[in-house]
């Protein structure tokens, strides 16, 4: 078949300039991260990485992630169950909700919780008379990466069961299936891959957020301070080889990302070949 | 504007394992209107978007494609001039019927395209003979199936190609639609007398419409004749039981009376097995046996819906079920019930020798 | 929760087949009230404290308002640069088959996988006068770091994906008759692209560039470290927010985060329409 744009001329100088383009601008600053990560050698990078501040906040990170993941998880399940397999007055409202977090600037995420939960917040007033400090301490840093990633993966669920609507459920009850039995024989056998990208996605998000986090933080080194906010320390420190130590850590993360992703959709295309 | 090919072969897939047509050759006169007619996989379509261009010919063998005098063979589609329909339409959706059937003429090179004003006048001519003149400023999605596939028409015949293919163009749509647009093709094909090729695997419609039949199989051509040639004299078994129903009789033949079960008919053929085929309006029934036919069945179903009625038999001498027609005045003397049992009296049966495509064993005459 | 609370304002015939539907909709509505409603209330308790007068004066302050016009330009350049980049990539990527292909395709991804900080750093010490592009550029006047450039460029890298990623699917839909019919109808490439395949693929585009516009209204960790962040100058809306932060002005902050927060729903709300109307056309309907 011939299509629009099929000459070997046209075909070379266009894939030319895509993998030009994407080797400049995308391609360029990743292994710009790793070099400069290595570029005193090993053994720094290794300094770097075990440093005590930067493995304080490694372990903020992994701890703030290991709580939003299971949250986020039960949140969209939910939610995906509820607006694909139900029909009720405001669906669609609820559907428009859940993308407020990729409408909103991280900074303003982050500024919102403040207002509300920080000392001169109604809310935050009261804890601060009861002792309980939210903002500047990580149940902060929590609720902002919660604020923030809570859309993923109800959004890669939703399209997902939609598609695949509730015939199998339906017939599953009439054979007498109820309750959680239904959901994780029937429904958790069909979602799964969306559910692990949604978790991946949620993952690479929680670790990697900033703006939202650097609000309400206040960056209290060995405390507060999550890996990407350590990254900033460090770069305004001067201390770039230590900055990127830490942010190679995180662009290993997005190359996991990206590594699943692909994988998940190569897997995808090949059950949809054979099918 | 006659169309030539020769040699034309087609294979698909990694090393070209799948072959798609054999090296093929056919001839098409200026003002015909052919139809390609086969099963879905036969080649037909590839047949005519190698025609088009849309499709290149395999390199090896080396074939040829003459349009008229002209060698098009290694021409791009787009300086073809030809006439493209497709299945499913492909009108621009974002242009109006206007602009769809005004789109050939504006991207023409500055230098070849004609004034503005005779575009605006061929284009309103094209969608008043297309009979869409009132349409001219809707959207492709609010119009119909058939007023789409008619402006799709009116955009093919724009440039004036000299060759009008067309790819299953009734195919998507209803019956009574499909009915309609086939005439009135017909009509604008005689009218401005360009050469046609078109696709389809319906039968009626091919012979209907065509002035020769190409029938096809498997990237192999089966035979060109026109619709009556090939109704009545189809050069092989393939033909035949493409062209419409077909009732088999499988038997064993010994001193000139073929055997099968408890039925028997008088066949002037050397001995040995033998499988006849006949097509429902050559199957007569009566109450009766005669001396020439015993062939007992039962009636299974009737519909008398048509000119003729339908009956559909059954017999346990039969691997598969009969169709015969009956005229309505035949099935009101028969009084013909389902469970009814009856005698087959075949009018003429057809043979087939299943070694060659080509010999034709025609029919032989019995009675009746 | 109890779900029967829920359920009481809806039509009791109708039988609900699968279970789940009290306990799904508590917990979604419970979750969405919390996270996503309530600290929006925050804002407007602060912002109810000031009069009209303050507002607009906060707001419209000279440096805010140079703020501004630096965040739009920026994000409008790199929406644009997103816009041919995006759809030269979505064309590459669906129409040809080369090798490397899903190695590019996997990369289009990076940036919404990349932590903004480490974008944001190494983008900076790419761009810097001793970095590998900066060093390249500087001997020919062009400077990137610490200049409008630079925030243009960090704000076109975070939103890369939005204009492939939105025009991909389009791109893949689109049925070879389009461009058959093209072809037979004797349009050259260029024509057939510009008149029949770019008319297709527009919604997308528009959407893909519009939603990377928006995101980068909001951008911060990528931008600020090159950034430059002088006042008047290379300043970006989100940073004078957090200023405003750091200076415990609050209601300051507040003011400005409201503007930020109503232009991006504007502008989502009116992709939507655009692209419902749109979409309306070319499937139907009254024109």
């Amino acid at each position: 078949m011939q299509r629009i744009g099929d000459s070997p001329g046209m075909r070379r100088l266009l894939i030319g300039m895509a993998v030009g383009l994407t080797a400049l601008f995308l391609l360029l600053p990743l292994v710009a991260i790793f070099a400069q990560a290595f570029a005193k050698g090993l053994g720094t990078f290794w300094g770097n990485i075990t440093d005590h501040y930067t493995l304080a906040a490694i372990g903020l990170t992994l701890f703030i992630t290991a709580l939003t993941i299971p949250v986020n998880l039960v949140f969209g399940v939910m939610l995906a169950w509820l607006v694909t397999r139900f029909q009720f007055p405001g669906r669609r409202l609820l559907q428009t909700l859940i993308d407020i977090p990729f409408a909103i600037s991280p900074v303003v995420a982050g500024l919102i919780y403040l207002l509300l939960y920080g000392r001169n917040g109604w809310i935050g007033g009261w804890l601060d008379a009861h002792d309980i400090q939210l903002m500047f301490a990580w149940p902060g840093i929590l609720m902002v990466t919660i604020f923030v990633t809570c859309p993923f993966v109800a959004r890669e669920l939703i399209p997902l069961m939609q598609a695949q609507g509730s015939r199998e459920e339906e017939a599953a009850v009439t054979l007498g299936a109820s309750g959680f039995t239904l959901f994780r024989r029937v429904t958790l056998p069909n979602i799964r891959w969306a559910l692990l990208y949604g978790v991946i996605l949620t993952n690479a998000r929680a670790v990697g957020e900033f703006g939202a986090v650097s609000v309400v933080s206040g960056s209290i080194r060995g405390e507060t301070n999550t890996l990407p906010l350590q990254v900033e320390l460090l770069y305004q420190d001067y201390n770039t080889v230590g900055a990127f130590a830490s942010a190679a850590l995180l662009a290993l993360i997005a190359l996991f990302t990206l590594a699943a992703k692909a994988g998940l959709e190569w897997r995808a295309s090949r059950r949809e070949a054979s099918a | 504007m006659s169309i030539h090919l020769e040699n034309i072969a087609k294979h698909y897939g990694r090393g070209g394992q799948h072959q798609a047509l054999a090296p093929l050759d056919l001839d098409i006169r200026q003002g015909e209107l052919i139809g390609l007619l086969g099963p879905s996989g036969s080649g037909k379509t590839t047949l005519l978007r190698i025609i088009a261009g849309l499709e290149a010919p395999d390199r090896q063998p080396k074939g040829r494609i003459l349009f008229g005098e002209r060698d098009v063979t290694h021409l791009h589609v787009r300086d073809r001039r030809i006439g493209f329909v497709f299945q499913h339409y492909a009108l621009f959706r974002h242009m109006t019927v206007y602009d769809n059937v005004a789109f050939g003429l504006t991207v023409m090179p500055r230098r070849q395209r004609p004034p503005g004003s005779e575009i605006r006048a061929r284009v309103h001519r094209l969608l008043e003979m297309v009979q869409l003149e009132q349409l001219a400023n809707r959207y492709p999605a609010q119009l119909s199936g058939g007023q789409q596939q008619r402006v799709s028409l009116a955009r093919s015949l724009a440039l004036r190609p000299d060759v009008l293919l067309l790819d299953e163009p009734f195919g998507a749509l209803d019956a009574k639609v499909r009915q309609e647009l086939r005439r009135w093709l017909r009509h604008l094909h005689d009218e401005l007398n360009f050469t046609s090729v078109f696709v389809t695997h319906d039968q009626e419609e091919a012979l209907e419409l065509s002035d020769r039949v190409v029938v096809m199989s498997d990237g192999r051509i089966e035979q060109i004749d026109t619709p009556e040639a090939l109704y009545r004299a189809p050069s092989n078994r393939f033909v035949f039981e493409f062209l419409g129903d077909v009732n088999q009789l499988e038997g064993e033949v010994r001193d000139g009376v073929l055997t099968c079960g408890d039925a028997r008919l008088d066949v002037e053929l050397p001995d040995g097995p033998r499988n006849l085929l006949l097509r429902p309006h050559e199957v007569a029934l009566e109450a009766e046996p005669s001396e020439a036919a015993h062939l007992p069945v039962s009636v299974t179903a009737i519909s008398p819906v048509g000119a003729e009625v339908r009956v559909e038999l059954a017999a346990d001498w039969l691997p598969g079920p009969w169709l015969a027609t009956v005229r309505h005045a035949d099935f009101e003397r028969l009084a013909l019930t389902r469970g009814q049992r009856l005698f087959a009296h075949p009018r003429h049966w057809h043979r087939f020798t299943a070694a060659s495509h080509s010999e034709c064993h025609a029919t032989a005459p019995m009675a009746g | 929760m109890k779900a029967s609370a829920f359920s009481l304002g809806l039509p009791k015939a109708r039988q609900r087949v699968l279970p789940g539907f009290g306990l799904s909709l508590g917990i979604s509505l419970t979750f969405v009230s919390l996270v996503l409603l309530l600290p929006l209330t925050g804002l407007v308790g602060q912002l109810s404290g000031l009069s009209w007068g303050e507002y607009w004066a906060i707001i419209t302050e000279g440096r805010v308002v140079a703020s501004y016009l630096t965040t739009i330009s920026a994000a409008a350049a790199g929406a644009l640069v997103n816009a041919v980049f995006g759809l030269l990539m979505a064309w590459v990527l669906v129409r040809y088959d080369f090798p490397g292909k899903r190695l590019l395709d996997a990369l289009m991804d990076l940036p919404f996988a990349l932590p903004t900080a480490v974008a944001g750093i190494t983008l900076a010490t790419l761009y810097s006068s001793n970095g590998w592009m900066g060093q390249v550029l500087a001997p020919l006047g062009v400077e990137v770091a610490y200049t409008w450039v630079g925030i243009a460029l960090a704000m076109a890298f975070t939103s890369i994906p939005f204009v492939v990623r939105t025009v991909q699917p389009v791109l893949e839909d689109l049925p070879g008759e389009v461009d058959e019919a093209a072809m037979t109808l004797g349009a050259r490439d260029g024509v057939a692209f510009r008149r029949v395949l770019l008319p297709h693929l527009w919604p997308a585009l528009v959407t893909g560039t519009g939603l990377a516009f928006v995101r980068s209204l909001g951008e911060f960790g990528a931008v600020i470290f090159i950034a430059g962040n002088m006042p008047y100058e290379t300043e970006i809306t989100s940073l004078m927010i957090f200023v405003k932060l750091q200076e415990y002005d609050y209601v300051g902050a507040s003011a400005i985060a409201s503007v930020v927060l109503a232009t991006s729903l504007l502008l989502l709300l009116a992709i939507n329409l655009w692209q419902g109307r749109f979409i309306r056309r070319l499937h139907g309907g009254s024109a």
